[in-house]
């Protein structure tokens, strides 16, 4: 049964996002990143990371998403044909692709190859306990630093934006 | 077949591959901000498969949170720069724009 939703989601996962890189509409795009997102959310929960899942979906699909929507709305003249995502060249394209087939297959040759150090999983109920205390207590200091992070790219999301 | 660290981790390779084909193949500023999600991804992936069978446990789920932090950081102020692309050139072709100022 773990079997069967693991390969359903990586299914779910590596299709969009082929349809993401490879579709000529880029609302289309954008809409195929939301199966993505969502099928990755799927493979952290058949990885007991509850927290991370639901994370993964209110950031990247209710935040980053939506972002990344309206930047298309409001960056391409919607009435018109200007919608296309815009390949580079035939050559650019044919260097492109063997270049990401070396990198995917030295990747995958790599991790198929290496012997990792397996440990005993300990299935935890929940991991909201646990990432709660690290965050109060053993990473304290990138918590209050990615707070004030997000402070800054607020301000400066804000101050970038804004019609002279 | 069981499914164990190494079909997630070639899942995230393939993840990975995608996204850099599509950041090198698009000339849209937002086609390669979705590469760069993608490639964000499946770093994550790699978190949490070692936090599950690589005894990382919580320190994984963490370095997972931290990045989708970046991420968001990331996506709110590249997209602000995108708005401003536009509004200065009318478009926002990325092999286009080859001057920081008039």
């Amino acid at each position: 049964m773990e079997d069967l939703l693991f390969y359903i989601f990586a299914a779910i996962v590596i299709g969009s996002a082929s349809v993401v890189v490879l579709s000529k509409n880029i609302m289309y795009s954008a809409f195929s990143l939301l199966f993505t997102f969502f099928g990755i959310a799927g493979l952290y929960v058949l990885l007991f990371a509850d927290f991370v899942a639901l994370t993964q979906i209110m950031v990247y699909i209710g935040g980053i998403l939506v972002l990344i929507i309206f930047g298309v709305m409001l960056t391409t003249k919607i009435t018109g044909v200007d919608i296309k995502t815009g390949t580079t060249g035939k050559v650019q394209l044919i260097t492109a692709s063997v270049v990401v087939a070396i990198i995917a297959v030295t990747l995958i040759m790599l991790f198929t190859n290496v012997e990792w150090v397996s440990r005993e999983f300990v299935q935890p109920n929940t991991t909201i306990e646990g990432l709660g205390f690290a965050l109060m207590t053993e990473y304290l200091l990138p918590f209050e630093v990615a707070s004030v992070l997000l402070l800054i790219a607020l301000v400066g999301a804000a101050l970038i934006a804004r019609r002279k | 077949m069981n499914i164990g660290l190494t079909e997630y981790l070639i899942v995230s390779a393939i993840l990975f591959s995608l996204g850099i084909f599509g950041i090198i193949t698009r000339k849209n500023a937002i086609m390669v901000l979705m590469g760069l999600e993608l490639v964000l991804n499946s770093a994550n992936i790699n978190f949490i498969a070692f936090a599950k069978y690589g005894g990382m446990n919580i320190d994984g789920h963490i370095a997972a949170l931290c990045v989708i932090i970046l991420a968001a950081a990331e996506a709110a102020v590249a997209l602000a720069i995108v708005l401003n692309i536009y509004q200065n050139f009318k478009h926002i072709n990325v092999d286009e724009i080859v001057k920081m100022k008039d």
